[in-house]
This record gives C-alpha cells, sequence and structure tokens, in this order.
C-alpha cells in the first residue's frame, strides 16, 4: 500500500495456535490469522468487522505483541516491534493502548478504581502520588465517572461504568493509538451511543487513532473511516466506508451487510442467509476460504486462494470473482439464487 | 465479614482453634505442677481431683504436659506450615505465571518429592538434619510443598488467562510487577483455604513424628512425644494417650472445619 502516512502497519501477520487434540500427542494447528497485511493511517479510525471467532482478537493481539504472531512483522511509527527488545517494547506499549472486549474481567477485582485508573501512570512513573491523583480526576471527569467513586472497587460499577472506567485507563498517558476490542458489545443499546460518541470526541480532542473492532456493523460503519473485513483469519476486504457500503466486492461483505437490520421496520430485505458449511480452521482447505459456503463459486475458487487485489480508490477485495459480481445491497442477487 | 461469622463450619472451627491458641498462649496460669517434675511414686495414676486427667508413666500430671504441649505442637505446625506456603506459593505462582522451562523444572522437583509418602520424606529429613525444634520445623514443612505448589500453580494459571492479567501486561507492565500486584492478589484466596488443612496435616505429622521417637528433644513435651509415653500403658493407663490423642484430634478438626467453611464461603458454587 503506497500511502507512507501510516502509524501502524501489519505485513504477512499470521498467528497459528496449537491445539491439544484429545487423541495422542499429536498437536493440531488451528490458524486463526492467516497472512494478513494493512496499515492504519496517523488519526484515522479503522474498523474491522468479521463474525465471531474469526481472529479479530487474535489479530490485534499479535499486532500488539501481546502474544507472539508465527511469521509476519508489524511496524508501528517504523520501527518493527518484533525486532524489539522486551524493553523497548514496554516502553513503545505507553503509546498503544488498548480497551478489552470484556469490560467485566478486565479490571482487577482487588484493586480500588483510582488504583486501576493510574495503573498506566504507575507503570511508566508518571509524577508523584498527587500528580497521579490529580490526573485520575481529570480522566474520570473525561470519561464522565463521578469522582466520588474513586475509592470503590470494580464489582460497584455498571458495566458501562466499567468500560469508562477502561478508557479512562487507557487515555491516561495519552497515547497516541488505541484498540477498542468490541468496546461496546457487552453494553446496552443506550449506552453504546453514549460510550461511542465520548470515543469520538476524544478523539478529536486528542487526535488519537483507533483501531475499532466489532462484529456490529452498524457501529463500525457510525465510527470508521475505513473498514477491513476479516474472515477466517483472512482479510477479504478493505475499503472506506463509503466505498464499502456503496461498491461491495467480496460476496462475504455482501452477506455480512445485508444482515444487519434496518432501522426501518416497514422496509423488508432479503436477507442473504449463508449456505454450505462453516470450514474448520483446523483443516486448512485449498482455494478461497469462502468458497464453501460462497454462491458464486467456482472451480477456481476451490483450488486457487485469492489474493488481496487493488480495484482504486483504495479498494481491496481477496475475491476471484470480484468487480464481475453485482453485489449492490438492494438488489438482493445472493437471496435470489438460494 | 458478617457472611464470613455466619458460616457454621468456619465459627466452630474458629472456635476451637481459637481456644487451642489461648490454652497454649496462658499455659502457667492454667497449670499448677512443672510438665517436667518427676513423681515416680505417682505414676499412672487415674484422673483424681489432683490431677485433673491422671498422671503419665513418670509420674507427671498429664494435664500440665498436654497444656505445656500444645505450644510446642501448634508451634512448630504454624513454623512448618509457614515454611511450606511460602515455598509453595512462591514456585507455585511463578510456575503458573511465566509457564514454559521453569514450570517444567519445578514441576518435576515437585513430582520427586510426592514420590515420596509424607511421613517418610519427614523422617528422611530430620534424619538427615539432626534433632532440634528448627529441623523438626523443616522436615514438617518440606513434605508440604507440594499441597501449596499444586494449588498456587492452578490458581495462577487460570487467574494468568484472565484479561485484567493480560490488560496490565498490554499498559507495559513487567512480568514481576504483574505477578506481584494482579497475580498474588487473586491467588491468595485459594492457598488460604489450603492453608488451614496444612494446619491440620502438619499437626498431625509433628505427632506422628513424636511417636515414633523423632520428635522434639525430651524432656519438652509435645503431644505426639505424650501419646509415645503412655503407648506403653495405653489399657491399664489409657489417659496419657487419650487425652493427649483427643488434642490432637480436635485441633486437626478444627483446622479442617476452617478450611472446609472457607471454601464454602470463598466458592459460592460448591
Ligand atoms: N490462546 C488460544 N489458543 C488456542 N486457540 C485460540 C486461542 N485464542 C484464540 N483461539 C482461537 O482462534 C480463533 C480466533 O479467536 P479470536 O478470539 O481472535 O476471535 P474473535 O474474532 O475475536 O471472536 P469474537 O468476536 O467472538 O471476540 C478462535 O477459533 C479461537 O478458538
Ligand atoms: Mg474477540
Amino acid at each position: 500500500m503506497a500511502d507512507n502516512d501510516y502509524l501502524i502497519r501489519l505485513e504477512g501477520l499470521t498467528k497459528t495456535f496449537s491445539i491439544n487434540s484429545s487423541r495422542g500427542f499429536r498437536s493440531a494447528r488451528l490458524t486463526a490469522v492467516n497472512d494478513v497485511s494493512f496499515d492504519i493511517r496517523r488519526g484515522e479510525v479503522f474498523g474491522l468487522v468479521g463474525e465471531s471467532g474469526c481472529g479479530k482478537s487474535t489479530l490485534y493481539k499479535a499486532a500488539l505483541r501481546l502474544i507472539e504472531a508465527s511469521s509476519g512483522s508489524v511496524y508501528y511509527q517504523g520501527r518493527n516491534l518484533y525486532e524489539m527488545s522486551f524493553r523497548e517494547l514496554m516502553k513503545v506499549r505507553r503509546e498503544m493502548q488498548v480497551v478489552f472486549q470484556d469490560p467485566y474481567d478486565s479490571l482487577n477485582p482487588r484493586m480500588t478504581l483510582e488504583e486501576l485508573a493510574a495503573e498506566p501512570l504507575r507503570i511508566h512513573k508518571y509524577g508523584g502520588r498527587a500528580r497521579r491523583l490529580a490526573r485520575t480526576e481529570e480522566l474520570f471527569a473525561a470519561v464522565g465517572l463521578p469522582v466520588q467513586l474513586i475509592k470503590g472497587y470494580p464489582h460497584q460499577l455498571s458495566g458501562g461504568q466499567r468500560q469508562r472506567l477502561c478508557i479512562a485507563r487507557a487515555l491516561s498517558l495519552s497515547p497516541e493509538f488505541i484498540v477498542c476490542d468490541e468496546a461496546v458489545s457487552a453494553l446496552d443499546v443506550s449506552i453504546q451511543a453514549q460510550i461511542l460518541n465520548l470515543l469520538l470526541d476524544l478523539k478529536e480532542q486528542m487526535g488519537l487513532t483507533y483501531l475499532f473492532i466489532s462484529h456490529n456493523l452498524s457501529v463500525v460503519r457510525f465510527v470508521s473511516d475505513r473498514i477491513g473485513v476479516m474472515y477466517f483469519g483472512r482479510l477479504v476486504e478493505l475499503a472506506g466506508k463509503d466505498e464499502l457500503f456503496d461498491h461491495i466486492l467480496h460476496p462475504y461483505t455482501y452477506a455480512l451487510l445485508s444482515a444487519v437490520p434496518e432501522p426501518d421496520p416497514g422496509w423488508i430485505r432479503k436477507y442473504a442467509v449463508l449456505q454450505g458449511s462453516v470450514p474448520s480452521m483446523l483443516r486448512p482447505q485449498a482455494g478461497c476460504v469462502f468458497h464453501s459456503r460462497c454462491p458464486h463459486g467456482d472451480r477456481l475458487c476451490t483450488q486457487t486462494p485469492p489474493e488481496l487485489r487493488d480495484f482504486g480508490g483504495g479498494h481491496y477485495a481477496a475475491c476471484h470473482k470480484a468487480g464481475e459480481l453485482n453485489l449492490s445491497l438492494d438488489t438482493g442477487c445472493l437471496a435470489e439464487k438460494g | 465479614m458478617r457472611t464470613l461469622l455466619s458460616n457454621k463450619f468456619i465459627m466452630l472451627g474458629g472456635a476451637m482453634i481459637l481456644a487451642m491458641l489461648l490454652i497454649a498462649l496462658f499455659a502457667p496460669l492454667l497449670t499448677v505442677y512443672p510438665y517436667d517434675g518427676l513423681d515416680l511414686a505417682n505414676k499412672n495414676q487415674a484422673p483424681s481431683l489432683e490431677h485433673m486427667m491422671g498422671t503419665d508413666p513418670y509420674g507427671r500430671d498429664v494435664w500440665c504436659r498436654v497444656v505445656y504441649g500444645s505450644r510446642v505442637s501448634l508451634m512448630v505446625s504454624f513454623a512448618a506450615v509457614g515454611v511450606a506456603v511460602v515455598c509453595g506459593s512462591v514456585l507455585g505462582i511463578v510456575s503458573g505465571y511465566l509457564k514454559g522451562g521453569f514450570d517444567l523444572a519445578a514441576g518435576r522437583l515437585i513430582d520427586i518429592m510426592m514420590a515420596f509418602p509424607s511421613l517418610l520424606l519427614s523422617m528422611i529429613i530430620g534424619v538427615a538434619l539432626g534433632p532440634s525444634t528448627r529441623n523438626m520445623c523443616l522436615s514438617i514443612g518440606i513434605p508440604l510443598i507440594p499441597i501449596f505448589y499444586r494449588v498456587a500453580r492452578g490458581a495462577a494459571l487460570s487467574v494468568g488467562e484472565r484479561t485484567f492479567v493480560i490488560a496490565s501486561e498490554s499498559m507495559g507492565s513487567g512480568r514481576f510487577r504483574t505477578m506481584f500486584r494482579h497475580v498474588l492478589p487473586n491467588v491468595l484466596p485459594q492457598i488460604f483455604v489450603v492453608l488451614s488443612m496444612g494446619m491440620g496435616g502438619s499437626i498431625l505429622a509433628e505427632a506422628s513424628l513424636g511417636f515414633l521417637g523423632l520428635g522434639i528433644p525430651q524432656p519438652t513435651p509435645s503431644w505426639g512425644l505424650i501419646v509415645n509415653e503412655g503407648k506403653p500403658y495405653m489399657f491399664t493407663a489409657p489417659w496419657t494417650t487419650g487425652f493427649s490423642g483427643a488434642f490432637i484430634a480436635l485441633t486437626i478438626w478444627g483446622f479442617n472445619l476452617l478450611g472446609d467453611g472457607l471454601r464454602d464461603h470463598l466458592d459460592p458454587r460448591v
């Protein structure tokens, strides 16, 4: 990809887990992230969507080197994270923070909210006690948490408040890059909107860059500038938000987008219900990862895996038939076939 | 805290142990005879007004011996469990959290220790180190290490997978900081539960070693030793073994009740 103004760049990132099979000693291998390359530009919100279990969380964990990737490299501001020493990595992590998927499990139940919010400050030796307290109170205010709670414990918080605390914590060291892994999925809809607006406001104020992960397309559509679509560990389509919604190139993206419920109840869309079997991550198949469920597949698709190809205007898709299919959201060509 | 006290097991076990501790603490106030005063003319006397638990084969007051014996038995057990908790938990937490080579090495070491019956291991260590109170603590404590190791390692393995541990790493925390700030506090409750079970085990081990004549050197009384001394007269003068044995049993029971209660209290699913 040509653009040089990127903050973080993934090149051929692959993560394979070995799973102990129940029979005997042979361990099976599960490729959770398979040869993914893309970059995230400074100041943008990059949305990553894909169904549950497609490797989204694994992708960012490998990208931040929270788990070791099996192969590939990640450049953060031009420096390869996988060539850094542990100490250098600890320093760089100051600039990259994560809001984790599960707000109920991401706060140590035995620490006070103050300790939790100030944890990054303490790790990176920010100021003295008084200064940290002041900063913590500032952060509580920024994310809309009542400051009186500061001496409380996480079990006293609601899910939404926990998520706010996680966000406060991620912001505490004024990072450059924040990964939000399903940052709002555990919350109910009214609070989702509050948190999303909070995240976008903070981005404006502090010039943040987000990797925004979700399986909820409406949410991703609301916040993102560019969107990547993942399927079974692979990046299958990547485009600017409007471009993606207007000119779908990959049949999987089509299926995903057409499954989004419309806000208008009188309007019924023909759902592109996916047929065929879900492939197993344990037994990689030849050809395109999507071919067993794709209504347009032919022999080529079962034999050769498609490359991620550039279709102009920053629109990439990994499909042999991309551009030949009519995948406009209103005609419902997938549904007709099924 | 209120719910902690509403648990019947915790209350009962705690009360029994508290009583034992008070007896040990106020031993001089509770006894009138010296614990080592020989009076061979009055040996093996049945319980009477002068000697409420009778006298032992050397004519010493059994109640007095048992009361002073509680000091030695409890102290040795606390020290032994202290050794085991510290060594076992540290090894276990480091193994469970760091995994890899350290885990493998420590795991094999523990396997070797577990291959010996713990009483045999105590005896080997006791004989190798020679008789003294400190060596007694070591010889009882070392065989208990695997219990704490296994609990701590298991707990650390599962805590290590939790999001807040990964979150702390992702914020740039070093592994040792994460281990002390996040893993340790969440592993402690589980260690706490086995702690009281370990106490019971070590009282028993102390008694067994004393009974086998490998305990604290004479004439300091310990429960196991008193049982041992009364053994030849078990049928003609059962009070010596009986009362000291009852104290051993009550203490172990108390610690086990406390342990069960704590486990129920900390794990609502049980
Ligand atoms: N530590 C691990 N060991 C083995 N397999 C793993 C591990 N972590 C994840 N996986 C597997 O990798 C695949 C991708 O998991 P991942 O958590 O990245 O999915 P996800 O896209 O984040 O899903 P969700 O939307 O449900 O969070 C899953 O099949 C999962 O079972
Ligand atoms: Mg996930």
